[in-house]
């Protein structure tokens, strides 16, 4: 049923209608002449508001507003992978297309390319049962994803017929008989309203990491599959180049990137960089698994508060097929602010610096959509999806509402410092303020795969860097020569982590990418420096002579020297430093 | 786009408050419609609208509400948004805060009537931004690398020389081994007659007069009209870079100005104000003003922007650049300590910042070296200056050799490598040879962020 009303105010993306009785709370509608597109967001009686999202410059009152008679959804389907949308999931490629390098309004471009034919190879056949959820098929998108098509989860029942060949997606590729006898007639097509969350069987335990190839994360303040991260960084600290490396190099099948109210250059520079970055596993090109979604800072402000959501559904529309997914939402701060700037031209009552007080639930919400799960079907599968939300807190004020309200919910903390990045040093995660808490959760899985001193190596890390901290203080007021020598030892160790470690060049074509055996025995490396130090010290050895050894060039370097060679070097490395402590 | 010309002229003002009033009674009005206002005494001025309730608009009123009254004050509804008519004939040529040619010049007879507001670049069509600008300054070639499109504000604080950098960089920037020079579009907002003055005559010693398009909207013209001014010169520039394929240098100054005035339309309105009064829309609107810098893949010319702020109390975390270091690519960030050493340009290196830095610099752009020095200069003075605190509380002689090292080079950095003259205009390679040159003071196992091959190239002995 079509309502149409009329518009009775403008302010900014917000208008009020009359004549709307009969719509719904997130119905999406067409305004005006121009045909913008808005949604619902408060109804009164015949009247109803609505965030538009598009431009309203020239919208005058009068003009009629049609309601859709559907909730602001997205199209699911193969054709998605390797897409630039915007943040109502309209491609950019197309616009482009249709309006030039700049983005005209009211534009009408379909998601998913209805004339394309994709090869659907069936994976049940006739007489099979089938629920919601079930894998029904499969279609090669791009090198790197299998698109698995999957039964819508409203439909069950018995396969009644299915296809094999080309086929678009919105071609009838099987059906389905349900239990009182009626047809449902299955499309690879999706279409699933972005504010409701995808369903699942249960949650899992997050027991198996995230591994990013970055060692401050991986090593000290790991993120588990189907984990949730905070990235807080005040501007300049590196906040966006640890999103894309995490983006290019996170052991997830699909990556979906949503750049929120960020810059147009960036967004260009993961257009331009990703086609011709290879996936360091398969070696297919990352674009190939990686759906993007960019608002502009100057793109519309309503769209940009629907765009984590477009981005989260699709994130859940991959995990339903098995996948494991890692979204990043860069930046969840300009999410925020647009529910405030939304809430303004509401004049609702503002809670705490100006955002709503629905703030800390509306991120709750988004947040608890990650997850690893048990999928629904007749064969449940494990998939997860992990969110990495980045905050820009004004003037790095950590203690602002949205840095707090995320910190309730994310389990990992990466405290980006710009001090830290002022010094160069990159990631600029501060190794004292940030934290996991899936360190324990995940300690299994590291010891299977790069040793069982995992977890002591990494703890004794993190204390000689909480030692060194201290240490600093009392050098401040009376100077290194002052300390014992032990405790210089362990300041020159701490070093060693912070630079030799910690640091690491993301521009490296080496260095950007680690793998967690290389982690684990860069760290070994250091920390038998440190014992044979320490024993060097204890027999009496001169901390100058020390503090001059060669090898601690070598021990800076090994960042550098790539996986393949890395084994039988970092074992020369290691005797290099029995040797020459030995001497000393 | 309403294009009926039936006149829409009512005499219905109920309401004058701040820069605002409220007409009642109109027909058919558009959100941001432009409108035509007479007052009593027969003065013309221009107006906007801000919001439209049935029969009611609420309009901003560019020239100031003074002597308007709610009972003969005429106001036309022009049926078309903010406009900008442009031209080639437009460089050169000194227009005021909306528009007006105020040289004394010929009206502009325009090829094209553009929106001010223009609309968003499509991501997928932008060039990312690569080519290298030599501004022929230290800090900013060899550290905080501009290149060509991008949008690199000046984070300055009030009595620093921040004027005079931006005219030295409007006069130096090039791109070395090309003949095009910049097309420079000025937009000024609320800066006083002597500033204005500083900028006309620099422009005219160094005969850049004719290339340059000036918007100039000064302290004691009506603080709203600065709302339209950063908007005009960009639409201009948009035209200048993709449709006459020039590469456009705008420099604006001053954004915190502007940003006074989009606060006092917002608190004139009674809205919910954000952080400190500054209404929460302030970023969307900023990214408006900055997003318009760029390229275009398949178009010849590009938009540098280079805004200058003017940090309130030195307060970096102060809404207005804040907000801006979030938007734009980076920040060159002046220091009034390092001023008040009596250097210029007194650029503190460590809070600055370019984003687009890594692309533009390199093998074949600048030299291989150069992210490497870049580097080592950063962390080696950051160590100086860190050494600095400690040497007021324990002295100098208390530090190591090395740390002693270090003091030295954080002192020679700033008198050598960040100290130029107004006029010195240095190549990428003297500032990288600089540099080198500083390196010496350092001890070579030091050096561990440039490559071991470059040492051995630059540091020969």
């Amino acid at each position: 049923m079509i309502t149409e009303g009329n518009i009775i105010k403008i302010a900014g993306p917000v208008i009020i209608a009359d004549g709307m009785r009969g719509t719904q709370m997130h119905e999406m509608v067409r305004v005006g002449e121009a045909k913008l597109i808005g949604e619902i967001i408060e109804l009164e009686g015949d009247t109803a508001t609505i965030q538009v999202y598009e431009e309203t410059a020239g919208i005058k009152p009068g003009e009629i507003v049609e309601s859709t008679g559907g909730p602001l959804s997205v199209e699911l389907g193969p054709g998605i992978m390797g897409s630039i949308y915007d943040g109502i999931e309209r491609p950019l490629e197309i616009i482009k297309a249709e309006s030039g390098d700049f983005i005209a309004r009211g534009i009408q471009v379909p998601s998913i390319d209805k004339e394309k034919k994709w090869t659907f190879k069936p994976v049940v056949s006739v007489g099979d049962k089938v629920t919601g959820g079930d894998i029904i098929g499969e279609v090669e998108e791009t090198s790197a994803v299998v698109h698995k098509i999957i039964v819508p989860p409203s439909v069950s029942g018995t396969i009644k017929s299915i296809v094999n060949g080309d086929y678009t997606v919105v071609d009838d590729i099987a059906e389905v008989e349900t239990e009182d006898g009626t047809i449902e007639k299955v499309q690879m097509l999706q279409i699933w309203p972005v504010r409701k969350a995808r369903p699942y069987v249960e949650k899992l335990d997050p027991d198996i990491p995230l591994v990013t190839g970055q060692r401050a994360q991986d090593t000290f303040f790991s993120v588990a599959k189907g984990g949730t991260a905070a990235i807080p960084g005040p501007f300049g600290s590196g906040k966006t180049v640890t999103q894309q490396q995490l983006a290019k190099w996170a052991d997830a099948d699909i990556v979906v990137y949503i750049g929120c109210g960020e810059r147009g250059n960036e967004m260009t520079e993961v257009l331009t960089e990703f086609p011709f970055l290879d996936d360091p596993k398969t070696g297919n090109p990352i674009m190939d698994r990686t759906v993007l979604i960019a608002n502009t800072s100057n793109m519309p402000v309503a769209a940009r508060e629907a765009c984590v959501y477009t981005g989260i559904t699709i994130a859940e529309y991959f995990r339903d097929q098995g996948y494991d997914v890692a979204l990043m939402a860069d930046s969840t701060s300009r999410w925020a602010e647009a529910m405030r700037e939304i809430s303004g031209r509401l004049e609702e009552m503002p809670g705490e610096e100006g955002y709503p007080a629905y703030l800390a639930s509306r991120l709750a919400q988004f947040y608890e959509r990650a997850g690893r799960v048990l999928t629904i079907g007749t064969e449940p599968q494990e998939a997860s999806i992990s969110v990495v939300g980045a905050v820009s807190p004004p003037g790095g004020d950590l203690s602002e509402p949205v840095t707090q309200n995320t910190l309730r919910i994310t389990k990992v903390f990466w405290a980006l410092d710009a001090s830290l990045a002022d010094k160069r040093h990159f990631p600029s995660i501060d190794w004292l303020q940030s934290y996991s808490l899936y360190v324990d959760s995940i300690q299994n899985w590291w010891q299977e795969t790069v040793g069982d001193d995992w977890r002591a190596n990494r703890d004794e890390a993190m204390v000689l860097l909480q030692e060194e901290s201290e240490l600093q203080e009392i050098v401040q007021l009376v100077g290194p020569d002052a300390l014992p020598d032990s405790q210089q030892v362990t300041l020159q160790t701490a070093r060693m982590l912070r630079e030799d470690f910690l640091q690491q060049n993301a521009f490296d074509d080496v260095d950007t990418y680690c793998p967690p055996k290389k982690q684990a025995d860069m760290l070994r490396t250091i920390l038998l420096f440190n014992k044979e130090a320490q024993n060097a010290i204890a027999r009496g050895g001169d901390i100058k002579k020390l503090e001059s050894l060669p090898i601690k060039d070598d021990i800076a370097r090994m960042k550098y020297i790539p996986t393949e060679e890395f084994e039988d070097r970092v074992k020369e490395i290691k005797a290099k430093v029995v040797e020459q402590i030995g001497g000393v | 786009m309403n294009t009926d010309i039936k006149t829409r002229e009512y005499t219905t003002v109920t309401e004058v408050a701040g820069p605002l009033m409220v007409v009642e009674g109109v027909e058919g009005v558009a959100y941001n419609e432009m409108v035509d206002i007479e007052t009593p005494a027969g003065e013309k001025r221009s107006g906007q609208v801000l919001e439209v309730r049935d029969d009611i608009a609420v309009i901003q009123v560019f020239e100031g509400t003074q002597d308007l009254n709610t009972k003969t004050t005429k106001t036309r509804f022009t049926g078309s948004t903010a406009k900008i008519g442009v031209s080639k004939e437009m460089m050169g040529r000194i227009f005021n805060g909306t528009g007006k040619p105020i040289d004394g010049g010929p009206e502009i007879i325009p090829e094209k009537d553009l929106d001010i507001n223009g609309s968003p670049m499509n991501p997928t069509s932008r060039e990312y931004p690569a080519d290298f600008i030599q501004t022929g300054i230290s800090t900013i070639d060899g550290m905080n690398t501009l290149v060509r499109g991008q949008k690199l504000p000046i984070f300055s604080g009030s009595g620093l020389p921040h004027n005079d950098l931006a005219a030295q960089i409007a006069r130096q920037a090039k791109v070395v081994g090309e003949d095009t020079e910049f097309t420079v579009i000025f937009g000024a907002m609320g800066i006083t007659h002597e500033e204005a003055n500083f900028f006309m005559n620099e422009f005219e010693r160094t005969g850049a007069l004719e290339k340059v398009t000036v918007f100039m909207n000064l302290a004691d013209d009506p603080a709203i009209e600065r709302i339209l001014t950063p908007k005009m010169a960009l639409t201009t520039a948009e035209y200048f870079a993709f449709e006459l394929g020039m590469h456009v240098l705008v420099i604006l100054t001053d954004l915190t100005n502007y940003c006074e005035a989009l606060r006092e339309i917002s608190a004139a309105r009674d809205e919910v104000p954000g952080r400190r009064g500054y209404p929460g829309y302030m970023y969307t609107d900023l990214a408006g003003i900055y997003e318009r810098a760029g390229r275009i893949q398949g178009k010849e010319g590009s938009i540098t922007q280079m805004p200058i702020l003017v940090m309130p109390q030195d307060d970096i975390t102060h809404p207005i650049p804040d907000l801006t270091g979030y938007i734009t690519e980076g920040q060159i960030v002046l220091s009034r300590d390092i001023f008040r050493k009596g250097i210029y340009p007194p650029v503190d290196v460590l809070p600055s910042l370019s984003r687009l830095m890594s692309g533009g610099i390199g093998d074949g752009k600048t030299r291989p070296d150069h992210s490497g020095v870049s580097d080592q200069m950063y962390s080696a003075y950051a160590e100086g200056r860190d050494l600095r605190d400690l040497v007021a509380v324990v002295g100098e002689e208390a530090l190591t050799e090395r740390d002693q090292s270090f003091l030295k080079f954080a002192d020679e950095f700033e008198n050598r490598f960040v100290t130029q003259t107004k006029d010195e205009d240095r190549s990428i390679e003297e500032t990288l040879d600089l540099g080198w040159d500083m390196f010496r003071i350092l001890p070579r196992s030091e050096l561990k962020r440039v490559k071991d091959e470059f040492v051995a190239e630059h540091l020969k002995d």
